[in-house]
């Protein structure tokens, strides 16, 4: 059922290579829709105890001469990202509503990289897995490089290499394991016995080329640039979407396939997660660029996740599949409502200028999206970060106090530059009546209003954030059996 | 063993020797007055294409296996395979030089191709070194005169001469080195030598006969530091002929120094594995791989000229190529020869389109490809498929081929020995994927700036401006065999199966 998302989501792109450019935005929400219907009901549907194993549904051999295997499965973490792929791939097409020059070619990348990702999630082949994974890379490449706005193609081709630099990491580690296994079926790799002396050197390899798309801290500074610079799509999907790609390869692929080698480095992992939450946030709190704040944001945000992943115990790592959920959701209604809602109107998104616009007044159900969206980046009770940055912690607490103690501190950083950004953009009542100077309020009188797309998008974003914050048992009752069955855990 | 039962099994390379006479012949007769004589050159490209194809069916007719005087010519399922993959590359290139060349000479230029086309049937159909060397050279003289074949292009001439110059200068390497093989071995067949090598040790003088060998079948792959001749020849030769030099002479080489480094001295492999080095023929390509992965991606990111830059990637591929080879066996020859099979059939689409933008364009700069995508969606998205499979994105064969070959690489030893070859092979892609890019980005990104079109224009071909038509990117049959290429690298990269079955088959 859920190998469907692949098949209609490609079905959709090449469909678009045909159409005339009038119907491609109309391709593109059905497809992704279509996509979206079909992980709903594959979530309510399936039965959990189907869920607390890596399911396989289909296969078939690709090139048997090496091994190779068409083999999807899926499991309540497979599931869940199947989820938030679809979900942000709804909204990332209601808000390019509005795309207006070569629009086919634009829907088309999209879906290429909304159809990878959903490959990824659900592969039980590690080639297989390998191919959706570097698919994903050049599509980014022409959607930020021809639809980006500020220094775009730095940006562009930034994000590219170092995807491929980690794809690189990846494919090593990859071949060694293969050769080593004979094997590529993601089951017997994980039955392997790998000797421990050859997973103390494969792991830390495909484990940091996995992270460097989840934007570990010294190897993270493709994502602001990278999320600058896209359209806003681009930007929902990179970060909505794409850093879960890399976080979820390092659980599905490098951690469960050797838990020796996780032993061996897991308190690295934590000690650059943690370095990574604090110095992302303490960076955002002095950004002028709205997108920046948000970009580094996010940086602080996937620190969660490697921190859960890196505490090896259920919760932690049930919480880090979360918090991929939390986050792709809330990232992308942030980059909404900047890059869509506010920097089409205004042009701008410099904090200082923007403060001077009135933005609450001006564009009322834009700053309702912004508070709601940043109250569940900082871990409101009730919003979905929460429940998953809690889970983390409380995962984290057993082994690593300190560094529960520190991201505490972390979450104050998280707040305040989150809080500034809201303020400067949406609140700030301007002290100086001369300071407001004609060229603004000109600006107030031309915003065009919210379109329905936005309104759309946004809601679909924010019930989902609202609904998994309330009810954060209707993911985690199908992640955790899922967690369990890994082979990585201590107990 | 009557001379019947030979031109039997010799039909292939006869048909294509008689094909190239014909078209010879029928390249002189004058049909009327047109100055362009185009219909003459159209029927000898009717008569090539026609030619070639027949020869592909006396391939598919030929016995399972046959060898005749002690492998001179030798026929098996690889030799069948690589002698059609051979013949359908020459295809291509007649298809490609329907418009490119002045169509005066037309049936000469032809003919090379031909002949050039059965100096690569030898060279893949024969296990003696005599032979082999035969082959070499009839390839080589015909590709020396089509790289100058253009008269009234200064650049063709300066590429054909130090094509030239460099090509028998290595020509001469892999003789002296031949001979010296010989006198230690006592005999030309690969066989044999393998069989008198594995009862000596191996001695300097051998140890000299091989590397000389190798130093000609380097220049031939255009491997580092034996590729200086590469950049101009790609450059400065029209375009058909570049495309054959880095395609069809390419393939039949690597299959023909398989052979040699894997039956011939086999016994003398060494190895390259980190730590572990043995004496032998392994390290040294090792060494020509890793200069080649370095030399070749590093200078391409410095090209400005498309066809430079294809030339210096060539480079660089010759050294991942070359990882199979050192490597060794079953696995590592075939993922050596699906890699140059994609390879070439990828080189041959970007060249037709650096062929149709040249003539659209008068350039094959980079600037040149600006705004492709506005002018010819199709040459766009064939450029993007050959610029992505080089750069070994899936879903498309080199992506495949890469794998296919690494894992080969890594396969030998428990130590995984050749991890270093690999992971530089892996940062020399990480390179390569920028300039790749730069490529597409002027195609599908850059609008073509409106005051450099117009001094182009002057500088261009005549041609250019002959019609409406041909602006749109070529003729009919060239598109076509453009989205033909570009759908097989697209197929073999989704459906690499049947071919790596049938390479995997094929090997003893």
């Amino acid at each position: 059922m859920i190998a469907w998302t692949i098949y209609v989501t490609f079905a959709g792109a090449v469909l678009l290579l045909f159409a005339g450019p009038a119907l491609s935005r109309w391709i593109a929400l059905a497809t992704t829709l279509a996509g979206f219907a079909v992980s709903l009901i594959a979530l309510f549907q399936t039965p959990i105890a189907d869920l607390a194993h890596f399911t396989t549904i289909v296969r078939a051999p690709w090139v048997p001469m090496l091994g190779m295997e068409y083999h999807l499965a899926v499991d309540g973490i497979s599931l869940t990202l199947a989820l938030v792929t679809s979900l942000t791939a709804v909204s990332a097409v209601l808000f390019s509503w509005d795309v207006d020059h070569r629009q086919n070619e634009f829907f088309f990348w999209l879906l290429l990289v909304v159809g990878g990702s959903y490959g990824v999630f659900l592969s039980a082949d590690l080639f297989l897995l390998f191919v959706f994974y570097e698919l994903v890379i050049v599509p980014k490449y022409f959607l930020i490089a021809i639809w980006g706005s500020t220094n775009k193609e730095y940006g562009a081709m930034k994000l590219t290499l170092y995807s491929f630099f980690g794809g690189a990491l990846v494919f090593i580690g990859i071949i060694a394991s293969y050769v080593t296994a004979g094997s590529l079926n993601l089951h017997d790799l994980a039955e392997f016995p790998f000797p421990p002396q050859f997973q103390s050197w494969a792991f830390p390899v495909l484990f940091l080329g996995f992270a460097v798309l989840a934007g570990i801290w010294p190897l993270h500074t493709w994502a602001p640039t990278g999320h600058v610079a896209a359209p806003t799509a681009g930007s929902m999907l990179l970060a909505g979407i794409i850093m879960k790609l890399g976080a979820y390869g390092g659980l599905r692929v490098a951690m469960n396939l050797f838990p020796q080698g996780f032993q061996m480095w897991s308190g690295y992992i934590a000690v650059f997660a943690v370095i990574g939450i604090l110095y992302a946030a303490a960076v955002a709190l002095r950004q002028r660029d709205l997108k920046f704040v948000i970009g580094y944001s996010s940086v602080s945000h996937m620190g969660f996740v490697l921190l859960g992943l890196a505490t090896a115990n259920v919760l932690g790592v049930s919480g880090a599949v979360l918090q991929m959920f939390s986050h792709g959701v809330i990232a992308a209604l942030l980059f909404a409502v900047a890059g869509r809602m506010i920097y089409r109107r205004t042009h701008t998104r410099n904090l200082d200028e923007l403060s001077l616009m009135n933005l609450n007044r001006a564009l009322p159900f834009a700053a309702f999206s912004f508070v709601i969206a940043s109250a569940a980046s900082m871990g409101i009770p009730g919003f979905s970060g929460f429940a998953a940055e809690i889970t983390i912690l409380i995962g984290a607490w057993r082994i690593y106090p300190i560094a529960v103690w520190i991201t505490g501190a972390g979450m104050v950083l998280v707040a305040a530059f989150t809080l500034r950004a809201l303020k400067r953009t949406f609140f700030d009542t301007v002290e100086d009546v001369k300071s407001i100077t004609s060229v603004t309020s000109s600006h107030r009188e031309t915003f065009e209003p919210i379109t329905l797309a936005e309104k759309l998008g946004a809601g679909l974003l924010m019930f989902a954030t609202l609904s998994v914050g309330l009810y954060p048992k209707l993911l985690l009752d199908r992640i955790v059996p899922a967690v369990e069955a890994m082979r990585f855990l201590t107990k | 063993m009557s001379y019947l039962e030979l031109l039997k099994l010799a039909a292939p390379e006869a048909i294509v020797a008689v094909t190239a006479l014909a078209v010879l012949a029928i390249g002189l007769i004058r049909w009327g007055e047109s100055p362009s004589n185009r219909r003459s050159s159209a029927f000898c490209s009717a008569v090539a294409g026609l030619g070639l194809a027949a020869a592909v069916g006396a391939v598919l007719m030929l016995p399972q296996s046959a060898t005749l005087f002690g492998g001179m010519l030798v026929i098996t399922p690889l030799t069948s395979l690589f002698k059609i993959i051979s013949l359908s590359l020459a295809f291509f290139t007649v298809v490609l030089a329907r418009t490119d060349l002045s169509s005066r000479n037309h049936g000469e230029y032809l003919a090379l191709v031909l002949l050039a086309t059965i100096g690569l049937m030898l060279l893949v159909g024969s296990e003696e070194l005599l032979m082999i060397f035969i082959g070499l050279e009839l390839t080589g003289l015909s590709l020396y005169v089509m790289t100058a074949f253009d008269k009234t292009d200064i650049h063709s001439a300066e590429a054909g001469l130090k094509y030239f110059l460099f090509g028998s200068t290595a020509s001469a390497f892999t003789l002296f080195g031949l001979s010296l093989v010989y006198g230690m071995a006592g005999t030309t067949g690969l066989a044999a030598i393998a069989q008198k090598l594995s009862a000596q040790t191996l001695s300097p003088l051998l140890f000299a006969g091989i590397v000389m060998t190798l130093v000609g079948f380097a220049f031939k792959i255009a491997a580092a530091p034996f590729h200086l001749w590469a950049p101009d020849a790609y450059q400065g030769a029209p375009v058909p002929s570049a495309a054959f030099i880095a395609s069809g002479s390419k393939v039949a080489s690597f299959v023909v120094l398989g052979k040699i480094v894997l039956v011939g001295f086999g016994p003398a492999h060494g190895s390259a594995a980190w730590h572990a080095m043995i004496a032998g023929w392994a390290p040294v390509l090792a060494v020509l791989a890793a200069l080649s992965i370095v030399i070749g991606n590093l200078v391409a990111l410095a090209q400005s000229n498309v066809r430079r830059l294809l030339a210096y990637s060539a480079v660089a591929h010759a050294g991942y190529t070359l990882l199979g080879l050192i490597a060794g066996g079953r696995e590592g020859f075939s993922a050596t020869l699906f890699y140059t099979t994609v390879y070439a059939f990828t080189l041959v689409g970007a060249f037709g389109v650096v062929a149709l933008v040249r003539r659209e364009t008068g350039g094959d700069d980079l600037m040149n490809f600006a705004g492709l995508r506005t002018r010819s969606p199709l040459l766009a998205g064939c450029m993007s498929i050959f610029m992505l499979s080089l750069a070994g994105l899936p879903p498309l064969a080199g992506f495949f081929g890469k794998f296919y070959l690494f894992s080969a690489a890594l396969r030998p030893g428990e130590n995984h020995g050749l991890l270093w070859l690999v992971a530089l092979a892996l940062l020399g892609s990480l390179i390569s994927l920028y300039y790749y890019l730069i490529v597409l980005k002027v195609v599908f990104v850059d609008e073509p700036a409106q005051h450099e079109t117009s001094p182009l224009r002057r500088h261009g071909t005549p041609k250019s401006n002959v019609g409406g038509s041909v602006d749109q990117g070529g003729d009919f049959l060239q598109r076509v065999s453009l989205s033909v290429l570009g759908a097989i690298v697209i197929f073999l990269g989704l459906i690499p199966g049947p071919l790596v079955d049938r390479i995997i088959a094929s090997l003893p």
